[in-house]
């Protein structure tokens, strides 16, 4: 694991963050050294010591408004370092070849300003869902009109590997925060409100994470998994997931009307 | 050990009139500022030191992975407990405290402009502090010192505890505000003759903008708690989503309050340290005005970048952008001030006394957590680095390695004017490098248990990667930090009663309360000198010396009789 970095590895915008954390590493790492390296000089070198007179100066304009300037030209080149680096980090690029296939224009459905989307509009959108103590991932593909029925997942996210994958991220009770340290940055999830971001991973693998934002006594126990796998695969998972939802979904219809002949029609909810 | 001799020649100013005696019960009905000051301190460092045994449980739960020494429920509790008492128990109170001992001594004055509101700030203090210490007997809070609705309201959070710690806030923070306005009009009204704005001394100025920061921030939380408290008990909805109220509102009013509350707990530390260091580097600040003016500079900043509490909430990328070019701009003057410090010591003689050592520290700990903060500031590189232990580590530097170290450089070096002895230096010494190497070995590792992918606030962790051996690491540093503590408690304990007698002057200080005697009697001063730059004592022991030599030529010189002369009025 990265000692003096954050995590990437897992999709680009990760990976951006991290080389916009190392360029900002070795800014500080010289005025670290500088300023440390002046204040310990000035201890050791004007100590105390027999027949030594200490300078009676009382400041010095010209000194004092150079290291105002030179600490503000410092941060003006660190703003003007991340502003070219943000677009890598927030703007999503394109699915791969073999992923394209699985991404639709169907984020209109959450339109937003906020929320970025690749070039030519098409991302996989799954909606993150947080919820105490337990992240649920919803997945495009509703089976019915009203937007029920669609596949969904907890805990672990499957997802297509080359697909760029654009999260919608929300809460149900408690203000939770999204994070997988190796896909890129936190996003909380607060009641109320739509936050967004994306990765696109290029390796196979399980990428690990879990809620970052406290929201109880099971924060600690909040764990958000994503594995990525190559996008046949997924197409296969996601198919598979759909009929166990469908027979979920039949026998639980069934199951409803036995209970309304029992106890007399109209007193069960629909869900 | 070392002793000091009295200065040479004395000055005293006061009639030697003894205090009356005064029984126990009169430290509940003084309103001498001095008196209270001191209990504010008392009862601050209690807090303190609850607060510091709250975080080794806590870090003795952290030091194995999947511990099971606590439940999470204690574990939230601890941490909620922690934070609370040390920002609104400790920090600010003892701020307090300091500037109700030392702003009129410093500014030449009797008392403060409003006795008798002092100490009803002192008892709204104490009165919030035992409220919600006494919910330790029944549900302590668990939601975090930040309290971030919905997780605080009645739903989530059923239990006493959340409303202990409304009312905590309720009642110190009116404390604060009441001490706040007294110190302003003190500052504002009560200093002596010749002592204008440019011989204030800093830490005056850093008082008097701490009182401006309190009276602008504390109304909010106090607003913000009273929503949270009718939303819990009267049927209001500011902050449920399912009836029209704002999650975010709650970030967005505590954060506009917690912000500007890191400089009202780091402001007056800075100005402790622009006290000490001319003093022991035998030098005048070096760029007095371009100390005030950050001062003053930081704290309105400090009002235009809470949202960086909030990069990774959903809000506008404009606001983003604005708040990360503000906080950059925040660390001009900050730079400025650690510049100017390093060169008030630059060619100076440097005495390493125990309260330069803790101010030495502290600017090398807030280096630190200054650099960490530009980090933090970038928000995209905020969203790997918020809520995990980077920031706790951040928050250590700045507010233990700023606050604490700079209370402890003021222990030092005005224990000897308040008690009248002086505090061992070898342990002194010896309590400051525990601190000071605990701290480093507690906090840097935090960094990168943070960047290796640990949030805060939980009360279990995977051994993944070396983060067990990181969390020991951190943990065996808060021990040796803790032992550092409890050394300077015991040398208090001990110089009390047995210390070396200090005198009124023992370190040939600058400001006027070296001016009177140690400790002072009740009136401070009864000849207030007119103060002709911003080192008044310098002046007054230049006439002293002058006078002292001048009998043997001049005999009217001598006519002043040595025990009430009257020095420069």
């Amino acid at each position: 694991m990265a000692f003096f970095t954050p995590q990437s590895g897992g999709s680009p915008n990760a990976d951006e963050i991290a080389s916009l954390y190392r360029i900002i590493l070795y800014i500080a790492l010289v005025i670290f050294v500088l300023v440390e390296g002046a204040l310990g000089y000035a201890l050791w070198k004007f100590r105390a010591r027999k027949g030594a007179v200490a300078a009676q100066i009382r400041g010095n304009t010209r000194l004092e408004v150079g290291w105002t300037v030179a600490a503000a030209v410092i941060l003006v080149v660190l703003a003007v370092i991340t502003f070219a680096k943000l677009s890598a980090i927030q703007d999503p690029s394109n699915s791969g070849p073999n992923g394209q296939h699985l991404v639709g224009s169907d984020g209109v459905l959450y339109a937003s300003a906020e929320r970025k989307l690749p070039p030519n509009g098409k991302a996989l959108n799954i909606t993150v869902v947080g919820r105490q103590y337990l992240w649920q991932y919803v997945y495009p593909g509703a089976a019915e009109a009203d937007g029920l029925g669609a596949p969904y997942a907890y805990e672990q996210m499957v997802v297509p590997t080359e697909t760029t994958v654009s999260l919608d991220i929300v809460s149900s009770d408690v203000v939770h925060s999204w994070w997988i340290p190796e896909l890129g940055g936190k996003f909380q999830a607060v009641p109320g409100y739509h936050n967004y971001t994306w990765f696109k991973i290029s390796k196979p693998g399980v990428y690990r994470g879990q809620c970052a934002n406290l929201c109880g006594r099971g924060h600690a126990r909040m764990i958000a998994d994503v594995k990525a796998v190559p996008p046949a695969q997924f197409e296969a998972w996601l198919a598979y997931q759909k009929v166990l939802i469908a027979e979920a979904n039949a026998q639980a219809k069934i199951a409803r009307a036995k209970l309304g002949k029992q106890i007399g029609a109209g007193q069960v909810e629909n869900p | 050990m070392a002793t000091y001799a009295p200065p040479i020649p004395q000055i005293v100013t006061h009639r030697a009139e003894s205090s009356k005696p005064q029984g126990w019960t009169s430290w509940f009905t003084t309103t001498d500022h001095k008196r209270i000051g001191i209990l504010y301190m008392v009862t601050t460092f209690v807090f303190f030191l609850l607060g510091g045994v709250e975080a080794l449980m806590m870090r003795l739960q952290l030091g194995a992975p999947n511990n099971t020494l606590v439940t999470p429920q204690v574990y939230n509790q601890l941490f909620t407990m922690h934070g609370t008492t040390m920002v609104f128990l400790f920090v600010v109170p003892m701020m307090a405290g300091l500037a109700n001992y030392f702003v009129p001594l410093m500014i030449g004055a009797r008392d403060m402009a409003f006795p008798r509101l002092n100490a009803m700030s002192y008892w709204l203090l104490l009165a919030g502090g035992l409220v919600f210490y006494a919910s330790v007997f029944w549900n302590p809070p668990e939601a975090g010192w930040t309290s971030y609705a919905p997780l605080s309201n009645s739903y989530f959070s059923p239990g006493g505890g959340q409303d202990a710690w409304i009312y905590l806030v309720h009642l110190t923070g009116l404390s604060s505000i009441l001490g706040a306005i007294n110190l302003y009009a003190t500052i504002a009204n009560m200093r002596a003759p010749g002592m204008s704005w440019g011989r204030l001394p800093l830490f005056v100025w850093a008082i008097l903008t701490y009182s401006v920061l309190i009276i602008f921030a504390m109304p909010v939380i106090a607003g913000a708690v009273t929503m949270l408290l009718t939303d819990r008990h009267f049927g209001t909805h500011f902050f449920d989503p399912a009836n029209g109220g704002s999650a975010l509102l709650w970030q967005h009013l505590f954060w506009f309050f917690g912000h500007p509350e890191v400089y009202i707990m780091v402001l007056p530390g800075f100005g402790v340290v622009s006290e000490i260091l001319p003093v022991f580097a035998r030098k005048p600040i070096f760029g007095y005005k371009a100390i005030a003016a950050s001062t003053v500079a930081i704290a309105f900043l400090g009002f235009l970048t809470w949202a960086h509490h909030m990069f990774a909430t959903p809000i506008p990328e404009a606001i983003l952008v604005f708040v990360m070019l503000s906080s950059f701009l925040i660390a001009v003057p900050t730079g400025v001030k650690i510049f100017n410090w390093i060169a008030t010591l630059w060619r100076g003689t440097v005495e390493f006394k125990t309260p330069l050592l803790f101010c030495a520290g502290f600017i090398s700990l807030f280096i630190i957590g200054g650099i960490s903060g530009v980090f933090l500031a970038v928000f995209p590189v905020d969203w790997q680095l918020n809520e995990t232990y980077f920031v706790v580590a951040h928050i250590h530097f700045v507010l233990m390695g700023g606050a604490v170290f700079t209370i402890f450089a003021a222990i030092y070096y005005w224990f000897p004017k308040i008690t009248g002895r002086m505090l061992s230096e070898g342990m002194g010494k010896v309590s400051f490098w525990l601190m000071y190497w605990g701290f480093l070995i507690t906090f840097l590792i935090q960094h990168v248990i943070g960047l290796d992918g640990m949030p805060r606030r939980v009360y279990e962790y995977d051994n993944v990667g070396h983060l067990a051996l990181y969390n020991q690491i951190s943990t065996v540093g808060s021990f040796i930090l803790a032992l550092g503590v409890l050394v300077t408690v015991f040398n208090v304990a001990r110089s009390v009663k047995s210390g070396v007698i200090a005198g009124p002057d023992p370190w040939k200080a600058n400001t006027l309360e070296w001016f009177t005697s140690s400790p002072p009697p009740p009136n401070n001063f009864d000849v207030v000198p007119r103060v002709r730059s911003v080192e008044p004592m310098k002046d007054i022991r230049r006439e002293v010396e002058r006078r002292s030599a001048a009998p043997a030529a001049d005999p009217g010189g001598a006519t002043v009789p040595a025990g009430a002369m009257q020095v420069g009025v």
